[in-house]
């Protein structure tokens, strides 16, 4: 196992240090689907020059990581690119130990079952190879790569969120709860991924899920105390940096009031240039609450598969957030061979991969068109967004529909048969 | 003869005697590429206090609207043009009161004034009204606070910067609505004097034309013990040989202004008319007709000039025809025009509508002597300029300005300012170079003609250049209007202000047909997303039940209701 993740790490970092080098570095880091206005390398670089000025980088609008990114990045401005790879790497390792430790607890379920939907089972064997092909759908992802070229700090984010599922895997609640912290300070969103690492940690500890148990309490109270804990204490060193809370609005406003219209993958910008004055604040509020609203549900339907929780937690924020870019849609593609066990219950995968990689491949011509051929409007940008949210979509219920597929096979079964004998077909009601 | 006894006998009359004066004057300048600029000035000066408690309610040759904004908005100084047209300073040489193109504001507000911002935004909707443009436009995306450029023309040693505001409107289009009401502020109107020159169908028939209004506080006497208000109204048009269609190379008032000069204004103290003669000193270039005795000299913009004076206070200015008709006749094609010491340029690099570049060069022409320039650009907030990526450089290497003053923008509330002292070497092209970024801004946000693009206004450049002669630093002794604009602190250098040309930018703009349509389409998504998700979340797997054709359902039916048993 060590000897083919060496070689696919090497192979990795050469392409990687090869694009470095070459001209179209600086081409991709002005793409809009590779980085968006709180991600851009050229705005962490304004940021610092900005500071160099003596003026603060938050009193402008270009600016709009938080202060650890400025506190980590005027150390280490001259050595970003080293930066990225090594956070890259680590990224790997922690998809490949988070791997290994789903392993166990398909084993320890192996007897819950009916004796035919054995085979819905992983065998060990079988599983020996998912640490391998994680890394490789993450590390020889284009997406990746583009991301990594363009040193945009989303390389940063995913790999604090790596780090976070590894230690929810590993049962480390003080910095599982850190860790989270961290992402939610980077960009809101994750914050929802509270829900999937206290149900994980309930589940290992064996705390029953149950609203008049005090146990349960008893740890929501631990974690969310731990959680908010680190939080107040990142805020506070961040208040430190420039002796200001400018940062706030500039940073965490910037996500949720979306002021800035750049192009991106997302559904809120055109959306957002196009809306009446009026109703504005409204559909913001919408949108935004559409990102968080599925937790709950979600944590209902998925209180016993945390880990799959997860992932949908993490695809739903790739795809509803204020500023998508394809680093975050690849931190969730990453994950989908720890489920290759649900590949016979996938309806649309063939249509799936065929939209993705058809507006993968329409956006930069689209861009071109509209933005220096002239020939064609912001419509057809627009309308490969639409597409490809769609993909993502369908991507994503797909891969839910087939997860609760298998559970209900594992439950009842694998080959039904209906009151007459015949072969039953499965429909959802 | 009648006008000066008439005054002293109502002085007499009234214990407080406002003491003002009107001044008028015309200079025409012939240029060398054949065009001609001519430039009027009027000025008032009122010994009055405008800040003190009673209100001054009697108001004679000075105009009662203005005097009114100083003492409600506490003005210190306003400085105010309306420009159609660019200054092509190399072709023309200096003007003497530069004006970019558009309209420019600038005042300077008392240390009284508690909200700057309040009291602009007023005196900005009052200016509108005064002079029937639309400076309304004028709001916070578009002012700015210089924190080194444009200190006080006139007196008064203010070093606080917070009470300084400037604004450009590029796009602003001047008319005749703005120049009648700029000749109504004038003592005689447009009914007598220099003024019944300036009608606006010759007038706007021009290369250029700019009209400005200019209230400052000057002093009275050397010492400065007293100070008084003064009002400049200024005009400075180019005519261009080839537009006004003649074909031999000869000027006269008539054929520029269609009027000709029949009287001084009665109320004016002085009105003179002076023609540059100092390409011609033997009359060998051009002839001057009807001749003049009156001569006088002038070091104005580091030079000295001579000119032909006609006093239209005196009777035999107008001769037997009772009217002044002035003609300039060419003999000789030759002679150089003195190249500009200070000249600047700026235009917009790069391609698409996603990035671009903008440049700035500036022309140092002085053989040996290197001088420093305060350059301000104000750049609108949607394009986002990346300071990173400034650079300055002369003569091929990199010259660091000495004094960077940045603040970056705020969408939606704020431009962004860069002011930047730089040292240009002796006979250099200095280049100043920013990148940004075009935003896509809200459908609402663009103007009804999108694709013509956004102005970003001009760079303002101030200088002090060095003279070929002595300047006169005694700024109370009586000389030419024309001379006594800017002030004069130092004898070896005389202060320049250029402007550089207004950019052009196109930004991408999105479909402005679609707003119904992309609400719809998107919701839709975020619909197919809720929808997918809600039906697996609320729904469970069951053994489909078949469903019989539609031929058994209507027997089963018919069956029921025999009662016998369905199929």
């Amino acid at each position: 196992m060590a000897a083919p993740l060496t070689l696919l790490l090497i192979v990795a970092v050469t392409i990687r240090a090869a694009l470095f080098r070459s001209s179209l570095a600086e081409l991709i880091a002005e793409r809009v689907e590779v980085v968006s206005p709180i991600t851009a390398w050229k705005r962490v670089v304004e940021g610092l020059a900005l500071l160099d000025l003596g003026v603060s980088p938050y009193s402008g609008d270009v600016f709009h990581e938080t202060p650890l990114i400025i506190y980590m990045f005027h150390f280490l401005v001259d050595y970003a690119e080293i930066t990225f790879m090594v956070s890259l790497n680590k990224n790997i390792i922690l998809k490949h130990f988070v791997v290994e430790f789903r392993k166990q607890k398909f084993a320890l379920e192996a007897d819950r079952y009916p004796m035919d939907s054995l085979e819905l089972i992983r065998s060990p064997k079988e599983m020996y190879y998912i640490p391998l092909k994680v890394a490789m759908f993450y590390l020889l992802n284009p997406f990746t790569i583009l991301s990594c070229v363009a040193k945009s700090t989303c390389g940063l984010n995913n790999a604090v969120l790596a780090l976070f599922f590894l230690s929810t895997i590993k049962g480390n609640v003080l910095l599982s709860a850190i860790f989270l912290c961290l992402a939610t300070y980077q960009s809101i969103y994750p914050i929802t991924l509270c829900a999937p690492a206290m149900l994980y940690f309930m589940q290992r500890q064996y705390i029953p899920v149950n609203f008049r148990r005090v146990s349960f309490w008893w740890f929501i109270v631990q974690y969310l105390f731990m959680y908010l804990g680190s939080l107040f204490v990142l805020i506070c060193l961040s208040f430190f940096l420039l002796g200001s809370w400018d940062y706030l609005p500039s940073v965490y406003g910037f996500i949720l009031s979306v002021p800035d219209l750049t192009p991106n993958i997302g559904l809120f910008w055109y959306f957002f240039a196009e809306m009446f004055e009026h109703f504005r604040l409204f559909f913001l509020c919408v949108f935004q609450i559409n990102v968080f609203f599925y937790t709950i549900p979600l944590s209902i339907k998925l209180k016993e598969h945390p880990v799959f929780l997860m992932f949908m937690q993490l695809a739903v924020i790739s795809i509803f957030k204020s500023y998508p870019t394809v680093g975050d849609v690849a931190l969730y593609l990453a994950f989908l061979p720890v489920w290759s066990h649900l590949h016979r219950f996938l309806r649309n995968i063939f249509l799936v991969s065929c939209v993705l990689l058809a507006c993968s491949v329409l956006f930069p011509v689209l861009w071109h068109l509209w933005i220096y051929a002239g020939s064609a409007n912001s419509n057809f940008y627009y309308a490969i967004t639409l597409l490809f949210n769609v993909a993502q979509i369908l991507l994503v219920s797909d891969y839910f529909y087939a997860f609760l597929r298998r559970e209900h096979h594992l439950t009842n079964g694998l080959y039904l048969k209906r009151k007459d004998g015949s072969e039953a077909t499965l429909i959802l009601k | 003869m009648a006008e000066p006894k008439f005054r002293v006998c109502l002085c007499m009359f009234w214990a407080v005697c406002p003491k003002d004066d009107f001044q008028e004057e015309l200079v025409i300048r012939p240029l060398h590429s054949g065009d001609i600029y001519a430039s009027f000035q009027f000025r008032t000066l009122w010994d009055t206090d405008f800040m003190r408690e009673n209100k001054v309610s009697h108001y004679r040759l000075f105009p009662k609207s203005l005097g009114q904004v100083i003492s409600k908005f506490s003005v210190r100084e306003l400085h105010i043009s309306f420009t159609q047209g660019y200054w092509r300073t190399m072709q023309w040489g200096q003007p003497f009161i530069p004006s970019p193109p558009g309209a420019e504001l600038w005042v300077w507000f008392q240390d009284s004034v508690t909200d700057v911002d309040a009291t602009w935004k007023e005196l900005t909707n009052v200016l509108s009204g005064i002079f029937c443009a639309s400076l309304n436009f004028i709001d916070s995306t578009n002012t700015v606070q210089p924190s080194a450029s444009f200190k006080p023309l006139g007196i008064g040693n203010v070093t606080d910067h917070s009470f300084l505001r400037y604004a450009t409107l590029p796009r602003e289009i001047v008319c005749t609505e703005n120049l009648t009401p700029w000749k109504k502020l004038l003592p005689c109107g447009s009914k007598a004097g220099l003024a019944v020159l300036l009608k606006s169908e010759k007038l706007f028939h021009s290369s250029f034309h700019s009209q400005a209004v200019h209230i400052r506080s000057v002093c009275q006497d050397w010492q400065c013990k007293t100070t008084s208000w003064e009002l400049r109204q200024t005009v400075n048009s180019v005519f261009d040989l080839h537009n006004s269609g003649q074909a031999k190379r000869e000027w006269s008032l008539f054929k520029m202004f269609s009027r000709t000069l029949t009287e001084a204004c009665p109320l004016a103290s002085s009105s003179k008319l002076y023609i540059d003669i100092t390409d011609n000193p033997q009359g060998e270039q051009f002839e001057l007709s009807p001749a003049t005795s009156l001569l006088s000299q002038a070091v104005v913009l580091g030079d000295r000039r001579t000119f032909s004076v006609y006093d239209l206070t005196q009777e035999t200015t107008f001769g037997s025809v009772r009217s002044l008709n002035l003609l300039i006749r060419w003999k000789s094609n030759e002679g150089e025009m003195l190249r500009p010491l200070l000249h600047a340029e700026r235009y917009v690099a790069g391609y698409g509508l996603q990035t671009g570049e903008i440049h700035t060069l500036m022309y140092n022409n002085h053989p040996y002597r290197s001088f420093p320039v305060l350059l301000l650009d104000s750049v609108p907030w949607y394009l986002r300029l990346y300071i990173h990526t400034l650079s300055v450089t002369s003569k091929g290497k990199d010259n660091k300005p000495s004094y960077i003053h940045y603040e970056p923008s705020k969408d939606r509330v704020k431009p962004h300012l860069l002011e930047m002292l730089i040292q240009l070497p002796p006979n250099s092209v200095t280049e100043v170079t920013v990148q940004f970024e075009r935003a896509l801004l809200k459908w609402t946000e663009y103007p009804p003609d999108p694709n013509h693009g956004f102005y970003v206004g001009s760079s303002v450049i101030s200088s002090l250049v060095p003279s070929t002669v002595a300047m006169d630093t005694n700024s109370t002794r009586e000389r030419p209007l024309f001379s006594s604009f800017f002030p004069c602190k130092e004898e070896s250098s005389y202060f320049v202000r250029i402007y550089t040309e207004p950019l052009l930018v196109n930004l991408p703009t999105p479909d402005f047909s679609m707003p119904y349509n992309v609400i719809c389409l998107t919701c839709t998504v975020v619909a197919v997303g809720y929808g997918s998700l809600y039906n697996l979340l609320t729904r469970s797997f069951q053994i489909e039940e078949p469903n019989p054709g539609l031929a058994k359902r209507i027997a089963n039916v018919i069956r029921k209701m025999r009662g016998v048993p369905p199929l």
